[in-house]
């Protein structure tokens, strides 16, 4: 699994402001002697952009499925950005990126949030739950065991973060009727149109009993 | 999107101290509204100040009042069961905004604070007063089916999009504030603002001031309440004119209530008048519909949006209907 080192630096964003202020008045030479703040001018002179990334990035830590990662990241980085393009964790897909689809649920400390709407800075220290960490090994999870059997999708882009949900909507205690499945999975667009058998798929689970 | 420095807020008086160094920064809480904002350029700031990390998440059942802190989730407020046995008008709202994933994500001031989703706004090529002061208004003349009926200007037509806000002005809400100058309180239904010619400002917030916690007095709201939400799908769309309905009934007659309609107006759009009329009289479905049609007085359409008119006087009726029946 792709890991970086923690930026050792303890410089504060505030520290770093005003550091800026004072590389931007300052020359190349200066600015190279000072230990890492964020060197805004070396990327707005292209003068090397990996060293400009190193120093204009935030430290991470954060748990994906149950792999523990410390990483440096640009503050503008989602959280499903992190996992697709960082961590390689593919299975969360990016639907519409506008918080509109879906698409990109995954469990946050338990919760089912979407991924794109947020900053992967903001969830230091954090517990997430993509797709690929439901299986035991080659055991799937009663959902996706479930989804398959009643065809709970067609092309499968927004399977899962539909299942992603479904989990969370059960653990909720919202798969109570069919009414209520539709409702509470409503932030989970699907273009091919499978929701009834998603319904299927989830209320199955729930009278299942199984642990989720 | 831009890249931005973040840093985090220990306490609301530092994260007022620390915004308030550096103007063009802004708190993040949710930023279930604001990311989305920042990914389209819509705005740009340099410096994000992070309060998820402040004591203002607790939900508080005080002597005549509950105190909702402003960084209570909105799954969290809408499930809470205190809340849905004193004040289910706002558990019903909350739940009718969004979906499940930004419920959870999205905070009770940020939802107060989110920004229309006017399809001009959102439209960088598109002239808008609220995005660009003084670059025109796109929707009148327009695309306008979602466009305000109540309190427009020349320079704007953009509704509010909360449910949430909708239940709190009906519910005589108020707001706690922060800001360098100390702490003050405002009316809910004076926090939002009308356009006028200046629809880039949504509230009278001041921008260094942070929104501490909202709070409802206790009221005898507690059976014949309604949300009704009239929108383009059952679920998980934006209202075309919502109304919030809170009945105290004794004998068949109307002993108390609370009228307010969302998707109408640039604020949440509080009927007093029609409160004043069904105040002291009996209930039956000629009165409910001449209430109605009392609410949409004065209303004005653009064009697409006409038939909010009539929707709007339906859906009064309607609402209050369903409430009176519970």
């Amino acid at each position: 699994m792709a890991s970086k080192k923690t930026n050792q630096d303890k410089v504060t964003s505030e520290d770093a402001s005003s550091r800026r202020d004072f590389i931007k008045k300052s020359g190349l030479f200066t600015a190279l002697a000072l230990t890492p703040p964020s060197l805004v001018m070396a990327s707005e002179k292209k003068w090397d952009e990996k060293i400009a990334e190193y120093l204009e990035t935030v430290p991470l830590s954060i748990e994906v499925n149950g792999t523990k990662h410390n990483l440096n990241i640009e503050p503008r980085t989602t959280l499903l950005d992190l996992l697709r393009e960082q961590l390689q964790l593919t299975g969360t897909k990016k639907g519409c990126d506008h918080g509109q689809c879906g698409a990109c649920t995954v469990h946050v400390n338990g919760t089912r949030i979407l991924s794109c709407l947020s900053l992967a800075t903001m969830q230091q220290n954090a517990q997430v739950t993509t797709i690929e960490g439901l299986s035991k090994g080659k055991k799937l999870h009663p959902m996706q065991e479930a989804f398959i059997k009643h065809d709970g999708f067609q092309c499968g882009y927004c399977t899962p973060g539909q299942i992603m949900s479904g989990i969370a909507c059960i653990k909720e205690g919202h798969a109570n009727s069919r009414e209520e499945i539709s409702e509470y999975m409503s932030g989970n667009i699907c273009r091919c149109g499978a929701y009834h058998n998603i319904v299927d798929a989830i209320t199955e689970v729930k009278e299942g009993g199984k642990e989720i | 999107m831009k890249n931005f420095q973040i840093i985090k807020a220990l306490s609301s008086s530092s994260a007022v101290t620390g915004k308030a160094k550096d103007n063009s920064s802004m708190f993040i809480a949710g930023g279930t509204n604001l990311v989305d904002l920042m990914k389209k350029n819509i705005v740009a700031p340099d410096k994000l100040v992070d309060i998820n990390g402040l004591d203002l998440k607790k939900i508080e059942f005080l002597k005549g009042k509950v105190s909702i802190g402003a960084l209570a989730k909105n799954s969290q407020v809408a499930e809470d069961a205190s809340i849905k046995e004193k004040y289910p008008l706002l558990a019903l709202a909350l739940a009718a905004g969004a979906s499940q994933q930004i419920r959870h994500m999205a905070t009770v001031g940020g939802n107060m604070l989110q920004k229309t989703r006017c399809s001009y706004y959102y439209n960088t090529d598109m002239p808008c007063n609220k995005r660009v002061p003084k670059s025109g208004c796109g929707a009148i003349g327009g695309s306008n089916r979602m466009a305000a009926v109540f309190g427009t200007s020349d320079s704007c037509i953009a509704v509010h999009p909360s449910d949430m806000c909708v239940a709190l002005a009906a519910l005589d809400a108020k707001v706690l504030v922060e800001g360098p100058k100390g702490k003050r309180e405002i009316n809910f239904t004076d926090f939002h603002r009308l356009p006028g010619n200046m629809p880039e400002k949504d509230n009278t917030l001041d921008s260094r001031e942070l929104i501490t916690a909202v709070e409802i007095p206790d009221n005898n709201f507690t059976k014949n309440v309604h949300y009704l939400k009239v929108r383009d799908r059952t679920s998980y769309a934006f209202a075309l004119v919502s109304v919030a309905v809170a009945l105290d009934i004794k004998n068949n007659t109307i002993n108390d209530v609370r009228l307010a309609l969302g998707g109408v107006a640039h604020k949440p759009w509080r009927l007093t008048e029609t409160e004043k009329f069904l105040k002291g009289k009996t209930v039956s479905e000629d009165l409910f519909k001449q209430a109605g049609h009392l609410s949409m007085k004065g209303a004005k359409g653009f064009g697409d949006n006409n038939f909010k008119l009539t929707l709007g006087e339906n859906a009064v009726a309607e609402a209050l209907t369903i409430a009176a029946s519970k």
